[in-house]
C-alpha cells in the first residue's frame, strides 16, 4: 500500500513541470538561440490554438493511432498464439527461436526501404513496420512465459480431468497473463516510438509526417506542439494498458 | 496385523520403480483398505513422492502392479491452487463433473463452511495465509466423488504451530467427511498423530523397514501415549533415538 502523502499527489509533479516551463521561458528570453530554433512557450501555445482550429492535429493523431492499433493488434493476435505454440513444443522452439531472435534484434526502422517498395507510402507500410516492432517481442515474451508455467498447474489440470484445449485456455493462458500484459505495455510504447519514425519517412500524413512537415516549413513552434502531443499520447496509451493489470484474475502476478 | 478380508482400495504388488539407472523403489507391496489412514514416512529422497505418483497413476511402475479400485485426488505441498481463480472457483474445480450450477454453488458453500473459510469465497489465493491456502486445497480435493485423498507433505511449508492446527483441522474434516487417506510426510509426529498405520521406508531404493499400527481412535492429540510411543519406535528404528533414554510406565 502507498503511504498517504501530506500533500495531494499532483502537487510535486506540477511543480517540476512549472520549473521546466519557467526555465524554458528564461532561456528563450535570453536569446541564445534564434526564435525559430528555440520557440518560446507563448509561441507554442498560440501554435497549439492554430493546430486545433485547423483540425490538422486531430486528423494526424487519429491517423497515427489507427496505424498503431492495426499493427499492434495484428502482432498481438498472431504473436500470442504463436508464442504459446513455441512455448509448448520444444522442437518448434528449437527450430524457430534463432530466427525469432534475429528479427527481434533487427531494428524495424531498417525495414523502411522495403516497406516503401512493397507497400508504398501510406497506411500499409507504417502498419507493417509497427507490426514488426511488436510481433517479435510479443512472441518471445509469450513463449518464455508459457515455457515457464510451473508444472504443478499442469498436474492439477490433469488431476481434474482437463483436456488439452481446456488446459490451454483455463490454465496456460491465465498463468502467463501477468507477464503478457507487462510485455504489451512495453511493446505498445515501442510501437508509439516507431510510428513517428515510420511516418517521417514513409508517410504522407500522421504525427510523424507532421513533425517532418513542420521542420521543412521551419515551423518549430508547431513542432514543439507535436512533440508534446506525441509524448502525452504515449503516456496515455500506457495509462490505458495499465488498466489491464487491475483485472482481479491477474492481480496475483503483481502482488506476490 | 489388519484383517485382509476387505478389498483394498489401492494395492501395490511387488512394485519397483527406477529413473534410468536410479532405483527409487524396489519390490514394494502395500495394501490400503477402505477408510484407512496410512502415513508413509522415510528419509528425504527415499521415493515417498514417487510412491504417491504411482498410487495416483501419474507414473506407471517399471515393474509390478498397481491396482486402483477408486478415484483419488492429490493435495500438494504448496502452490497447487490456481492463483488466477478465486477460492470458490478453485474449489469448484473439484466439482467439474457436477453439471447443475445451483447444486455446485451449494456444495462449494458447504465445503467453505467445512474448512471454516466462509466469507473468503471471492478472495484469491495470494490474499490468504499459507494455512488457509492448504485448507482450500484440501476442500478442492474433498469436493466431488473421489474416495481417496493423497497428501504429499501438505503441511510441510507451514510453521510449526500452523502445522499443529492443520493436523487438528484435517482430523476434524475427516471425521465429518471420512475418506481413505495416504499421507506422505517426513514429520513422524504428524504421521503418528493422524494415521492408523505408519509405514516407515528405508533409504533409497525404498523398502518397508517398519510398520506401526496405532489403535487409539482418531482424532488424537500429539501427546497421547500411543502417539508418543509410536514416535519413539519409529525414531528408534531410523536410528536417531536410543532405546534406553525413555522409560514408559
Amino acid at each position: 500500500m502507498r503511504k498517504s502523502l501530506p500533500i495531494p499527489s499532483f502537487v510535486l509533479p506540477l511543480a517540476v513541470v512549472t520549473v521546466i516551463v519557467l526555465m524554458w521561458t528564461m532561456v528563450s528570453r535570453l536569446g541564445f538561440f534564434h526564435e525559430s530554433a528555440f520557440p518560446s512557450p507563448v509561441a507554442v501555445v498560440s501554435a497549439f490554438g492554430e493546430e486545433i482550429r485547423s483540425g490538422r492535429m486531430l486528423t494526424d493523431l487519429i491517423t497515427s493511432l489507427f496505424r498503431v492499433s492495426c499493427g499492434f493488434g495484428l502482432a498481438v493476435l498472431i504473436g500470442i498464439p504463436a508464442g504459446l505454440w513455441l512455448g509448448q513444443k520444444s522442437m518448434a522452439r528449437l527450430a524457430f527461436l534463432p530466427v525469432v531472435n534475429f528479427f527481434r534484434n533487427l531494428s524495424p526502422l531498417a525495414w523502411i526501404p522495403f516497406s516503401i517498395l512493397w507497400f508504398g507510402v501510406g497506411d500499409a507500410s507504417s502498419i507493417f513496420l509497427i507490426f514488426l516492432s511488436a510481433f517479435f517481442p510479443v512472441i518471445l515474451a509469450t513463449m518464455a512465459a508459457s515455457a515457464s508455467v510451473p508444472t504443478i498447474y499442469s498436474r492439477v489440470a490433469r488431476d481434474f480431468g482437463m483436456g488439452d484445449f481446456e488446459k490451454l485456455t483455463r490454465v496456460t493462458l491465465p498463468a502467463i497473463m501477468p507477464q503478457v500484459i507487462t510485455t504489451l505495455r512495453v511493446t505498445a510504447g515501442v510501437c508509439w516510438l516507431v510510428v513517428v519514425a515510420a511516418e517521417m519517412i514513409a508517410g504522407r500524413d500522421g504525427l510523424g509526417f507532421a513533425v517532418m512537415d513542420s521542420r521543412n516549413g521551419l515551423r518549430t513552434d508547431i513542432l514543439v506542439v507535436e512533440m508534446i502531443v506525441i509524448g502525452l499520447v504515449g503516456v496515455g496509451i500506457d495509462r490505458g494498458l495499465v488498466q489491464l493489470t487491475r483485472i482481479p484474475s491477474v492481480r496475483w502476478g503483481y502482488e506476490r | 496385523m489388519k484383517d485382509n478380508t476387505a478389498n483394498p482400495l489401492l494395492r501395490l504388488l511387488s512394485v519397483s520403480h527406477s529413473y534410468g539407472a536410479l532405483d527409487v523403489i524396489r519390490d514394494l507391496s502395500i495394501d490400503i483398505l477402505p477408510g484407512e489412514f496410512v502415513a508413509i514416512v522415510g528419509p528425504s529422497g527415499c521415493g515417498k513422492t514417487t510412491l504417491l505418483n504411482l498410487l495416483s497413476g501419474f507414473n506407471a511402475p517399471t515393474a509390478g502392479v498397481v491396482v486402483r479400485n477408486a478415484e483419488s485426488r492429490m493435495v500438494y505441498q504448496q502452490d497447487g491452487l490456481f492463483p488466477w481463480q478465486t477460492v470458490a472457483e478453485n474449489i469448484a474445480l473439484g466439482l467439474r463433473t457436477l453439471k447443475n450450477e445451483e447444486e455446485r454453488r451449494q456444495q462449494v458453500r458447504e465445503l467453505l463452511a467445512l474448512i471454516r473459510l466462509e466469507g473468503f469465497e471471492n478472495s484469491y489465493p495470494h490474499q490468504l495465509s499459507g494455512g488457509m491456502r492448504q485448507r482450500v486445497e484440501l476442500a478442492r480435493a474433498l469436493a466431488g466423488t473421489s474416495d481417496i485423498l493423497l497428501l504429499d507433505e501438505p503441511f510441510s511449508a507451514l510453521d510449526y504451530l500452523t502445522r499443529l492446527r492443520m493436523r487438528q483441522e484435517l482430523s476434524r474434516i475427516l471425521f465429518e467427511r471420512p475418506k481413505t487417506v495416504v499421507l506422505v510426510t517426513h514429520d513422524i509426529e504428524e504421521a503418528a498423530q493422524l494415521a492408523d498405520r505408519v509405514i516407515v521406508l528405508s533409504e533409497s531404493p525404498a523398502r518397508i523397514s517398519q510398520e506401526v499400527a496405532i489403535a487409539t481412535p482418531r482424532p488424537r492429540n500429539p501427546t497421547q501415549p500411543e502417539v508418543v510411543q509410536a514416535v519413539h519406535r519409529i525414531l528408534t528404528e531410523i536410528g536417531v533415538e536410543s532405546e534406553s533414554r525413555i522409560n514408559y510406565v
